[in-house]
């Protein structure tokens, strides 16, 4: 049950971004580009997602998931270096390709070299964060 | 030149929803570079599996839509291959050591007030800010 709902979400947030334009990377660039073209209007994706949860986290939180029997959310609280750092990278890589990774799977659906490029390279950089993590323990 | 924010609104709006829907049924935070590692690591574990499900959406609606919504995949991707694949591979790197993109921390981080990760959307909007604005003067 859990997973055939999980997809439909899945399929939804791939509408959204779809909707949105973020899926575009020229159009993700151009927002990024405040000392140049800057097209603002991806700033009302950011908004309107943080709107609706704004509202609605709330009232979910009220209550235990449907479907699970507690909630599972971060611990974490303390901002160490590697957020920062991390985030960073993060940001460079985005600015670079446009792309981050939400749409970079949606954009698997274009089958062109790029897209599948981009996800490639980016599980290669998420597998090499396993193992400069395992090397720092 | 800037487009119209009806539709940027109605996706962001969507993208809302999606993510509201996966806290009030599995009680978890949408956040797809955690969501997509952790569905290749755990391949033998059952209970993980909505995480395989939730890729697979994404990628199924890329594949429905751009079938049957040609128009929102109408852009060419100019970027040249060498600049995506490092790009790619610092997404992927950056976004494990930063513990999030922009859908953990900025879509559900920034509502549930999470300091970290109202820190980590102003650094990744900042530094991806910086970026653009160098490879502009490059």
């Amino acid at each position: 049950m859990s997973n055939l709902i999980s997809l439909l979400f899945g399929v939804l947030f791939a509408v959204g971004l779809s909707i949105s334009g973020m899926v575009n990377p020229d159009k993700v660039i151009g927002f990024l580009d405040i000392f140049g073209n800057w097209d603002y209007s991806l700033a009302f994706v950011m908004g309107g997602a943080v709107g609706v949860n704004l509202v609605l986290f709330p009232l979910i939180l009220k209550k235990k998931p449907i479907l699970s029997e507690l909630f599972h959310l971060p611990t974490k609280s303390d901002l160490e270096s590697n957020l920062i750092v991390g985030s960073a990278i993060f940001g460079v890589g985005w600015g670079v390709a446009g792309v981050c990774p939400g749409p970079g799977i949606v954009n698997l659906g274009r089958f062109d070299y790029e897209s599948i490029a981009f996800v490639a390279s980016m599980l290669g950089g998420m597998f090499i964060y396993s193992i400069y993590k395992r090397k720092l323990s | 030149m800037s487009g119209t924010i009806v539709s940027p609104l109605l996706g962001g709006v969507l993208i809302g929803i999606s993510s509201a829907l996966m806290m009030l049924f599995l009680g978890r935070i949408t956040g797809i570079s955690g969501i997509l590692v952790t569905s290749f690591s755990s391949l033998v574990d059952r209970n993980e599996d909505w995480r395989r499900s939730f890729i697979l959406g994404l990628f199924l609606g890329g594949v429905l839509l751009r079938q049957f919504f040609p128009s929102f995949f109408d852009f060419e991707i100019s970027t040249p291959m060498i600049n995506i694949i490092i790009a790619g591979l610092l997404v992927g790197f950056g976004t494990r050591l930063g513990s999030g993109c922009t859908s953990g921390h900025g879509v559900c981080g920034l509502p549930r007030l999470s300091k970290r990760s109202f820190v980590a959307t102003l650094t990744f909007m900042f530094s991806g800010i910086v970026t653009v604005l160098i490879a502009r003067i490059i």
